[in-house]
């Protein structure tokens, strides 16, 4: 029971961190209609700057018994460095590119993707870099009584977890109570009725891929603080495909919940049914999952109805 | 003036439905594929043979397979990656148990088995449509990663993971030299090129448009649309199959399931994009143009360091061709959304009113 629960719960911390990924694909498929397969690479850039920046931040303005003055500086630097990133892509490409077809701009967020990993590697370096936030590694145990033994808990997954709810909770309070939120949500709504009522497309591109990139920044930190930054990093877009199409790509709450989901299922799927068909299911595992879904609900476990029209 | 119908009246059923009706283009196809086979072996070196023109080959073969699927019945697919790796373990397993197989049944065989699994995988497609699809194809690209590198029936037992094969001859000839690769490549893409062209513009063909443009529209007046997704699945997953197991057998020789990894199925992709999405022509462009950019941004790249004085590394290299690649694809898209095979189609034009401009 306590090895079911523990697996249960790393599940559900991956899961969290899909999750971030995820909203990254929805919040830009919600308001432009482009699905980004960038979004991986903006992880790995974001990653990127803001390990590297933790470096030189010290170097740079000599600050070196503080750590919290310094992540924060990277980290502000990193988010400037990302809305540099969304500014370039709605200026160059996405600008020209109104009114393509949805594959044309699939595969233009595809060149962003290569663009997006040839940069941040010339600029920043493509060795494995460690972000330091300051997270603590010990874990904690818990429910001695309960259990014999208990569970072992790790103290940053629980920061993490924690993280990734308040930006949950901050970007639904931007989308719901900020008149820019409106302007977004307008836009996801119908691009020309937006336009009409003079909302201007290109600078709310600009913010929903500043967010994004906000998202990305918030993802590549705890991945990159887990796991060490290093180039397979822009592979974690493929493991948060299924989980945008579970949940539906315009729902929110569903890129979470999809996370969670896929998350367990994945850890539980390779724990106790990896051992009978040879290990390493977890590749495949939440893809098939996804797939079994789409047959039921093509729409995904919470997207808008598709509504076929001659 | 020289590339016009004007003229040429079709007398008979049969001369009506030729694959190319005009005649400049019948003698012009024809002087190509002659050209292909007789005229290139005398100017390319073996250079030109290993690097270029066998894998460009072959995966214009790959392309095409891909173009029947997204290009003309609008299904994207993201696993075009994985039906080349069945096409190649299949035709690997069958050439290597059964004694005397030939090479190229061995690798048709690749093919059929293939299209069962493009037809199971194309299933979803009936309820899941556009992108959504896209990314259930994956699970097919990543379900077969995963069961090439852990099933080791598939690669007979081998210590290492890889399956390898050697000694492949067709009628008595060997086929070692990077010249007989490159005719017996060429001799496949012919005929399976032509084929295409000719079921595209059958019914058969007209049926996947159908259901591209729209597919409740096309239902409607009657078409089936089970029948064209999963024939359009079957057919793209064949010839993908075939490109798999001549790219394994015949390029490779000795592979492992990374080579037909998730970045294949994009490559293809990218093939079929640039190259002009329902044009049999654009594959050719599309493959000619991926295969050949990384080659051209590896000779080209240190020659422009060295003349502004950098000193260009390896590491700097796979960056910048990272870049440039992803730069192109970017910039390409917007200025001809629709393909070189577009750029084609507008040369075509000219030439019909040259020298007249109106």
């Amino acid at each position: 029971m306590g090895f079911f629960l523990e697996t249960l719960l790393g599940g559900l911390m991956a899961g969290m961190l899909y999750s971030l990924v995820a909203l990254g694909f929805v919040l830009i498929y919600k308001a432009s209609g482009v699905f980004n397969f960038a979004q991986g690479a903006m992880v790995l850039f974001a990653a990127l700057a803001m390990a590297r920046f933790a470096e030189w931040v010290p170097l740079w303005t000599g600050i070196t018994d503080n750590r919290l003055v310094t992540t924060s500086i990277a980290f502000i630097l990193a988010g400037v460095v990302m809305f540099l990133v969304a500014w370039t892509v709605e200026r160059f490409v996405l600008r020209h590119l109104v009114n393509q077809e949805g594959t044309t701009l699939l595969m233009a967020t595809l060149g962003i993707a290569y663009l997006l990993d040839g940069v941040g590697q010339t600029i920043f370096g493509s060795d494995i870099y460690k972000i330091d936030i300051g997270m603590p590694k010990e874990p904690i145990m818990a429910f001695e009584s309960t259990f014999p033994g208990g569970i072992l808990i790790n103290k940053e997954d629980l920061i993490a977890a924690a993280i990734a709810a308040g930006l949950v909770i901050l970007l639904t309070l931007f989308f719901q109570k900020t008149s820019t939120g409106r302007a977004l949500r307008a836009v996801a709504d119908d691009h020309q009725a937006a336009q009409s009522i003079g909302i201007p497309l290109d600078r709310i591109w600009v913010v929903v891929w500043c967010v994004a990139g906000v998202v990305a920044l918030v993802a590549g930190m705890i991945w990159g603080s887990k796991l060490g930054v290093q180039f397979t990093l822009s592979t974690v877009a493929m493991r948060a495909l299924p989980v945008v199409i579970l949940g539906g790509l315009t729902s929110v709450p569903g890129a979470i919940l999809g996370g969670l989901i896929i998350g367990v299922g994945e850890k539980l799927s390779e724990v106790f049914l990896g051992p009978y068909v040879g290990g390493g299911i977890e590749i495949w595992f939440a893809y098939v999952l996804a797939l079994i879904v789409l047959l039921f609900r093509p729409q995904g476990l919470f997207g808008e109805k598709i509504i076929d029209r001659v | 003036m020289f590339y016009r119908e004007n003229g040429q009246f079709k007398t008979s059923y049969r001369a009506d439905q030729q694959i190319f009706g005009i005649t400049q283009d019948r003698v012009g196809v024809l002087l190509l594929i002659a050209f292909a086979f007789i005229g290139v072996p005398f100017l390319a070196d073996e250079y030109m043979f290993r690097a270029i023109l066998v894998p460009f080959l072959i995966l214009s073969l790959a392309a095409l397979g891909v173009n029947i699927l997204v290009g003309y019945c609008g299904q994207i697919s993201l696993g075009s990656g994985a039906f080349m790796a069945v096409g190649a373990y299949a035709a690997y397993n069958f050439f290597i148990r059964v004694d005397g197989m030939p090479v190229v049944l061995a690798i048709l065989l690749g093919g059929v088995f293939s299209t069962l699994v493009g037809i199971f995988f194309g299933v979803p497609s009936l309820r899941v449509k556009g992108l959504y699809l896209a990314v259930a194809t994956l699970a097919a690209q990543f379900f077969c990663d995963w069961a090439f590198l852990r099933i080791t029936w598939f690669t007979n037992d081998s210590a290492s993971g890889t399956a390898s094969v050697s000694d492949l001859q067709v009628l008595g000839f060997a086929i070692t030299t990077p010249l007989a690769k490159y005719l017996f490549c060429l001799s496949f893409l012919v005929v399976f090129g032509l084929l295409a062209k000719n079921l595209v513009r059958g019914a058969i063909g007209r049926e996947w448009m159908a259901i591209r443009d729209m597919d409740v529209a096309a239902a409607v007046i009657g078409i089936r649309p089970m029948y064209a997704k999963l024939s359009a699945f079957a057919v793209s997953s064949f010839i993908v199959g075939v490109a798999g197991a001549l790219w394994a057998f015949v390029y490779l020789g000795s592979w492992e399931p990374a080579a037909f990894s998730v970045d294949r199925s994009f490559q293809l992709l990218f093939m079929v994009i640039l190259g002009g999405m329902g044009s049999v022509m654009g594959s050719f462009f599309g493959a000619a143009f991926i295969v050949v950019l990384p080659i051209a941004i590896n000779q080209f790249l240190p020659v422009l360091g060295h003349l502004f004085g950098f000193n260009v590394d390896t590491a700097t290299l796979t960056h910048a061709e990272f870049i440039v690649f992803g730069a192109l694809i970017v910039w390409f898209l917007i200025v001809e959304p629709h393909g070189l095979a577009r750029l084609w189609s507008v040369g075509k034009q000219k030439m019909r009113i040259w020298p007249f401009p109106h």
